[in-house]
């Protein structure tokens, strides 16, 4: 979108005198070391403001956001909001029937707080009263509350207490005319969520995880609900006429969600949530003010929506790439044991004594005709089993080391072992018995071989590895898929 | 009230329009949990907006339009593959998308700002006052443009779903049975979403991505507390919708004359007016009213109450037969015995008197021949429940009470013989008292 910007906008500009720069040119203009220093070192009174105002929004945001994000509220935000609207009319109204300064900031507050929380109250009833979800709940309370916001905003421009000008754009936001005193409520606001959050941190966590546990632990889950609704109401009214509403929404979902890819630990996410939602914040703010055209609140969005596609991506915990990276292990970890197994049954057909078949070479045609390999694929199996030492590789004929054999006739054991008990105990017929085994066996662990040997009453010294149930199949036309 | 057909009936004809055709795809969004999506679809499409801008260097409608549907379309899309490669919550993931889209579209319309003349107020709160104002003619008749493309939103909404209805109605309750049955639920899911972009943005210019909202959501969502059947649902979700708009300008018209002001705004009107029809759904419904409930919790608690007063008054005179003391009872000790409030016991007794079964003398209440029979019913029925759960259920004759006294209250004549048969006739309960016949 960017590079498209660029390319369009010079085409737009009007043309240029010779020696002066139009009015209508509108490049971005890459800010000078001076600018840059300016930024970085906070020499400019309402960068600083800004900055300090919206970092520490976001974290308080960000805490709070991953309360309701796990609480599968996240566009809870969003609902207040809107719903805050009739609120601010009507304080205005209020306001001005007696008298006083309509625009006063804590008259707006206060009614926005009322109506935000007569919103969430709405959402409550319809999420516990009926059988309809908590998603319609919060649509219904946002786009009823707010269409209520704007018949009285209509009615306000009508009053003769005038200077109603400006009243809309309290939830537009003016984050880059933030002033001292927005920062200071902004502070004050999030420092009460932020300790409000840390003093109830095992009573949230519980609530958001398993309520009917908090319940039946005697904990007042209602209470609780509400509470956690007070600080979402506290932060997202606080912030809404500081930063605007979709900033707010952005803020409460954004962090949160990223936080969530990293570790599945609960302090971890709250606090990577509050990190990265000052952070964004602070990066935002900072890039708006070094480039002069770019809105300081989208810039703030946008780089949170930056670090939330890089946490998707690289997470530790729940990112896509360790995800993938994960699945390619496990893949590569059954191929070999696949092998490997293919190879002892390979051998076991031969007839020669046992410790002749140690030893014996099989070529590797032989091996291709065995299962649904592809030669590449083989050949880089083979090449990670010999790196693992468990074979050997010459001529075009492998031979399993002794390493190798252990493992072999070990994988081959459980293999069976698992067979013979789908067998007798979940009555899988033994003709479809071995693909069932091959899903699980991967993942046995030892003392589960252990109990499945005392289970089917076999000696381990008598006799190390079962015979197959069913026939070892040659031809490639009959032979088992791979892993899925 | 002024009112001018020329002007006001087109509004009205324009809302209407918009609510229906938000209303008709609204019930799936509601059925899918997606509700929030048409308010997500309505934001996110100022970045449309602004690459039209830049592609087609106009401001005609095509190019805009089209640009808002295809990135309303990337929403639905956006939305589904951060949910599902992420692994993300869908309110998460639609909050995320819908936010960056328009912080997007902010910046872009930002750096052309003396060239587009969007604004973020006519993106949220529309100009419907405005409609009758630009018109175009058709077959000779001279309509506003809105409505026009607004009454084929809502022909393209009904076909579709008067069309795809059997799908439309199994992807939303059972989409893996629906994509078992030849139909792909995904593919039905992305042309609703299509269409919900299309109807968003077709109707944000004239009446504000707000009323959008509220009519895709609040009409199906009343619709469902009043119906179980979705064909019915969808009928008077529409209804509903379009009573709510043309009542919604007609209160923007007329409330404010009660406080002394001029009209207000038309939109915000409709979505109010949406609001109170859904908030007298929830309290009202036939069956899920929170009213309704109330009152039927009420009346079955009076009725329980009475029982228990005509039985325990029964209790006493069966123990008076035998003591010789005379059979009566005042207020005071029934609210102490039945754990009743007062207020509870006087409406009970007066309900009770009322029937003719309760009489007062001067020893205090008294059954009367009515209120014997009735109480001996009832005392039958809970002996022979007992006698029935030690005998037929195992249960041990010390903790039955309880669950008798549940159940007296809803045995009927035929159940009680029932249980007669199935505890051969007993002529005496567990605990050794007398099981009264069932005519005296």
């Amino acid at each position: 979108m960017l590079l498209l910007l660029l390319t369009c906008i010079p085409a737009l500009a009007a043309p240029t005198q010779a020696s002066a720069q139009s009015i209508t040119d509108r490049r971005i203009e890459w800010p000078s070391g001076e600018q840059w220093r300016r930024v970085v070192l906070l020499e400019d009174y309402n960068t600083r403001v800004v900055i300090f105002g919206v970092a520490v929004l976001g974290v308080a945001a960000g805490l709070v956001g991953s309360f309701t994000l796990l609480r599968k509220r996240a566009l809870l935000g969003d609902a207040l909001s809107h719903a805050s609207l009739p609120g601010i009319a009507a304080a205005f109204m209020f306001a001005g029937v007696m008298g006083m300064d309509g625009k006063s900031l804590p008259i707006l507050l206060f009614g926005a707080t009322v109506s935000g929380l007569l919103g969430v109250g709405l959402v409550l009833v319809i999420q516990r009263q009926t059988r309809l979800k908590e998603d319609a709940g919060l649509g219904i309370a946002l786009s009823v509350f707010f269409g209520a916001g704007m018949a009285l905003l209509g009615v306000v421009q009508q009053m003769d207490t005038g200077h109603a000008a400006g009243l809309e754009s309290f939830i537009y936001g003016k984050t880059a005319s933030m002033n001292a005193n927005d920062a200071r409520l902004i502070a004050a606001a999030s420092c009460v969520a932020i300790l409000g959050c840390l003093l109830l941190f095992k009573e949230f966590k519980l609530l958001c995880f398993d309520e009917n546990f908090a319940g039946s632990r005697g904990m007042p889950v209602l209470l609780l609900d509400l509470t956690l609704m007070a600080l979402v109401v506290l932060v997202t009214i606080v912030g809404l006429q500081a930063v605007g509403l979709i900033l707010m929404v952005a803020l409460m979902v954004i962090p949160a969600a990223a936080g969530r890819f990293w570790s599945e630990r609960m302090w971890t996410v709250a606090g990577l949530a509050a990190l990265l939602g000052g952070i964004g914040g602070i990066i935002g703010a900072a890039s708006s003010a070094l480039f002069p055209r770019l809105p300081s609140g989208a810039m703030i969005v946008l780089t949170c929506t930056a670090l939330f596609l890089f946490s998707m991506m690289f997470g530790t915990a729940r990112g896509v790439l360790v995800r993938l990276l994960r699945r390619r292990r496990l893949n590569r970890r059954v191929r070999k044991q696949h092998l490997l197994r293919g190879l002892y049954e390979l051998l076991e057909s031969k007839p020669a004594n046992k410790q002749a078949k140690r030893n014996m070479a099989v070529p590797i045609e032989e091996l291709l005709s065995i299962r649904s390999w592809s030669s590449t694929q083989l050949r880089r199996t083979i090449a990670q089993a010999e790196s693992d030492q468990y074979l050997v590789q010459r001529d075009g004929t492998v031979r399993l080391t002794q390493a190798g054999y252990a493992e072999a006739a070990r994988l081959t054991r459980q293999h069976r072992l698992w067979e013979l008990y789908l067998i007798s105990y979940a009555e899988v017929a033994p003709g479809r018995v071995d693909r069932d085994a091959d899903d699980i066996e991967h993942v046995l662990e030892p003392e589960l071989v252990d109990e499945l040997e005392a289970l089917l009453d076999q000696e381990p010294l008598r006799i190390p590895v079962p015979a197959s149930p069913h026939g070892v199949i040659h031809e490639a036309s009959d032979s088992q898929g791979q892993h899925p | 009230m002024n009112w001018n057909w020329q002007l006001d009936g087109w509004i009205v004809a324009a809302g209407m329009l918009c609510a229906v055709a938000s209303a008709l795809l609204g019930n799936f969004l509601v059925l899918r949990r997606l509700s929030m999506l048409g308010d997500a679809v309505s934001h996110a499409i100022l970045p449309g907006l602004a690459v039209a801008f830049f592609i087609s260097n106009s401001r005609s409608s095509l190019p805009m339009f089209l640009g808002a549907v295809i990135v309303g379309i990337l929403t639905a899309l956006f939305t589904e593959w951060i949910r599902g490669v992420g692994k993300v919550d869908e309110g998460a993931s639609m909050g995320v998308v819908f936010t960056s889209l328009f912080a997007l579209g902010l910046v872009m319309i930002v750096q052309a700002a003396d060239r587009v003349d969007l604004d973020a107020g006519c993106v949220l709160y529309g100009a419907i006052e405005a409609t009758p104002l630009d018109r175009i003619s058709i077959l000779g008749l001279d309509v506003p443009r809105a409505a026009a493309v607004l009454f084929g939103v809502m022909i393209v909404n009904l076909l579709f779903v008067v069309i795809f209805f059997k799908e439309l109605k199994l992807s939303s309750f059972d989409p893996s049975l629906a994509t078992s049955m030849g139909f792909s639920a995904t593919v039905m899911h992305y042309a609703l979403m299509v269409l919900v972009a299309v109807t968003a943005v077709a109707s944000f210019e004239s009446v504000g991505n707000i009323l959008v909202v509220a009519m895709f959501i609040v009409p199906p969502a009343t619709a469902n507390l009043l119906t179980d059947r979705l064909g019915r649902m969808i009928v008077l979700s529409s209804i509903i919708a379009a009573v709510g708009a043309a009542s919604g300008h007609v209160a923007a018209v007329v409330v404010p004359t009660w406080f002394g002001f001029r009209s207000t705004t038309t939109a915000g009107m409709m979505a109010v007016m949406v609001g109170v029809f859904f908030i007298i759904a929830l309290l009202f419904a036939p069956r899920q009213g929170l009213i309704i409930r109330w009152i039927r919790n009420r009346a079955l608690s009076l009725q329980i109450l009475c029982d228990d007063i005509v039985a325990y008054l029964y209790r006493q005179q069966e123990r008076s037969e035998s003591t010789d003391t005379v059979p009566a009872a005042n207020e005071r000790e029934l609210a102490d015995e039945l754990f009743a409030k007062r207020w509870q016991l006087r409406m009970a007794l007066l309900t009770l008197w009322r029937r003719n079964e309760l009489t007062l003398d001067e020893n205090g209440y008294q059954l009367t021949d009515n209120g014997r029979q009735h109480a001996r019913e009832l005392v039958r029925s809970h002996r022979l429940w007992e006698q029935y759960l030690v005998s037929e259920a195992s249960l041990d004759a010390t903790r039955i009470h309880d669950k008798a006294e549940r159940l007296e209250h809803f045995t009927d004549r035929q159940l009680r013989d029932q249980l007669c048969d199935a505890t051969e006739s007993p002529s005496r309960d567990p605990h050794g008292s007398e099981i009264p016949s069932e005519q005296e």
